[in-house]
């Protein structure tokens, strides 16, 4: 331990791992629990899940062609968000069935591929996270999608909340609600792409849907849920990397357990406040 | 009088059942039209095509004279309040004026105003801080109105408004429909199963009876005709 924590001093270590690491950190976190408030309250949380798999295929796709990972995964995934949508709204087909249908086949495909062509090393990668490992690139592209997302949080807010609460209401009105569903689909599926490879394809949607779970057992209001899930989401992330690093375990894992610890705790919060009359 | 919306052989369909078969009315601004009619005979049907959420089968569906989707307010049927959706009544009553911001990203002081006045109308502004998951169906509906009383320039579109109110709420609700329509001038269309109280307080009747059976027209002419004695089974 004390190893690690010397090792974590050093200032090329600082720079050159762990700096890029907790900065395409905070931003993914930032994206996937803002962009979660609208998927959880839209009862789309499985569609974050569903594409992480289909993500999870195409990339093994893509190293085993000797393609680059994030060229092949991003259409890929945004594509199959737009179809995701489209089945979750339709009323004639089960959406959660058709999204484990979805996830399931390209899980497959994308184990069957690399197993094949005995990549299983490098695509594990993708299954299980490498946040010490994302490149320049990887945390350019996530500083830009959170800029993006955030600024839409803060310009589109009230369509947001409208379109989220209710959206025949908010077509009645006026409000091109399909535009907004689009723009969510694209905006999810680039988080659950980078997310991936930082938290692993099993794991991400966790940092889709958890915040906001835990930010609804206190926040009687939206604009609370969607601030105060931002911020529990950056707070575990950093909480997580710091025990993964102390204790060197498995940084995904440790974000999601750190997640889930502030869920217990603000649900224990949430059921005082409402004993007490608070809320 | 000017028409506000003008309906022309519309027929409609729901999950591919044919519902309206071949409606033609004209509605006049400042009119109170009450629809009538049994359960899936397309009452809601209906109200989705005039707020163009749902494509006609054939038709027209003519608005007035500069009458826009954001002129219009709406209060759906049984609005499937999500179970735990976090929104204050505040929050979710000025989302109402959503429709008239255009493109501009902020509600002004005068729209914050507008979602106050709503809520005093319908005495709800002490709820404004209050979770909208902690209200009883009376004041969720009570909510919604507002929601739709900020949203509603010219017309005010209202499913089955009584939902899930009392007896001493319905009458409140009665009360303030009748009083938006007199004294503010606004156009009514409104959903109902009440017979009696529709043919009181409405100036147009609407009664889809079956997908190719209806009647338009006032409510004297609704009483003395052969549907309102087979809709109202005899007694009336």
């Amino acid at each position: 331990m004390n190893e690690n924590i010397r090792l974590m001093f050093t200032p090329e270590f600082f720079a050159a791992i762990l700096l890029p690491a907790l900065i395409g950190g905070i931003a993914i976190t930032i994206c996937s629990s803002l962009l979660g408030v609208t998927l959880v309250l839209k009862r789309y949380s499985m569609i974050g899940d569903g594409l992480s798999h289909i993500g999870y295929g195409a990339l093994s796709v893509a190293a085993v062609m000797n393609l680059a990972p994030l060229k092949v995964a991003l259409p890929v995934v945004i594509i199959a968000a737009f179809i995701l949508l489209r089945l979750s709204e339709s009323s004639k087909i089960n959406g959660d069935a058709a999204i484990a249908l979805f996830s399931t086949t390209a899980l497959a495909i994308g184990i069957l591929v690399s197993s094949k062509a005995g990549l299983t090393n490098d695509v594990s990668h993708y299954m299980f996270g490498s946040i010490l490992a994302m490149s320049k690139s990887d945390v350019i592209l996530s500083v830009v999608l959170s800029v993006i997302v955030i600024l839409a949080f803060i310009f589109l807010y009230n369509r947001i909340f409208s379109v989220t609460f209710d959206e025949n209401f908010a077509r009645a009105t006026g409000v091109n609600a399909g535009i907004y569903n689009m723009i969510f689909a694209v905006l999810t599926a680039v988080t659950v792409v980078l997310g991936m490879m930082m938290m692993g394809a099993l794991l991400i949607s966790s940092l889709i849907v958890i915040p906001t779970l835990t930010a609804m057992r206190i926040c009687n209001s939206f604009k609370g849920v969607v601030l105060t899930s931002g911020a529990v989401s950056v707070a575990s992330f950093l909480i997580g990397m710091m025990i993964s690093l102390l204790f060197n375990t498995a940084p995904g894992a440790s974000i999601v357990i750190v997640n889930v610890s502030f869920f217990v705790l603000f649900s224990f919060l949430g059921s005082l406040m409402k004993r007490r009359g608070i809320s | 009088m000017k028409a506000i919306i003008e309906c022309r052989n519309a027929a409609a369909s729901y999950d591919g059942k044919k519902v309206i078969g071949s409606l033609s009315f004209t509605l006049n601004e400042g009119e109170l039209l009450c629809i009538l009619g049994e359960n899936g005979s397309g009452k809601s049907t209906l109200i989705k095509c005039l707020l163009g959420i749902k494509q006609l089968d054939s038709g027209k569906i003519i608005m007035g004279e500069g009458l826009k989707p954001s002129d219009i307010g709406y209060l759906p049927q049984y609005t499937n309040l999500q179970n735990g959706f976090p929104a204050t009544v505040a929050e979710v009553v000025i989302s109402g004026c959503l429709g008239r911001r255009g493109l501009r990203p902020f509600y002004s002081s005068a729209e914050k105003k507008l979602a106050q006045q709503a809520m005093e109308r319908l005495g709800i502004a002490d709820l404004a801080k209050k979770s909208c998951r902690e209200l009883s169906g009376g004041q969720q509906q009570k909510m919604f109105l507002a929601r739709a009383m900020c949203a509603a320039k010219k017309l005010l579109l209202l499913d089955e408004p009584l939902n899930g109110l009392d007896p001493a709420a319905q009458e409140d609700m009665y009360k303030l429909i009748t009083e938006l329509n007199q004294k503010d001038g606004m156009t009514v269309i409104m959903v109902s199963h009440d017979v009696v109280r529709s043919v009181d307080c409405a100036s147009r009747i609407l009664c889809l009876c079956s997908s190719d059976h209806c009647f338009f027209g006032t409510p004297e002419e609704y009483l003395s005709s052969h549907i309102s004695k087979k809709f109202s089974g005899g007694s009336k």
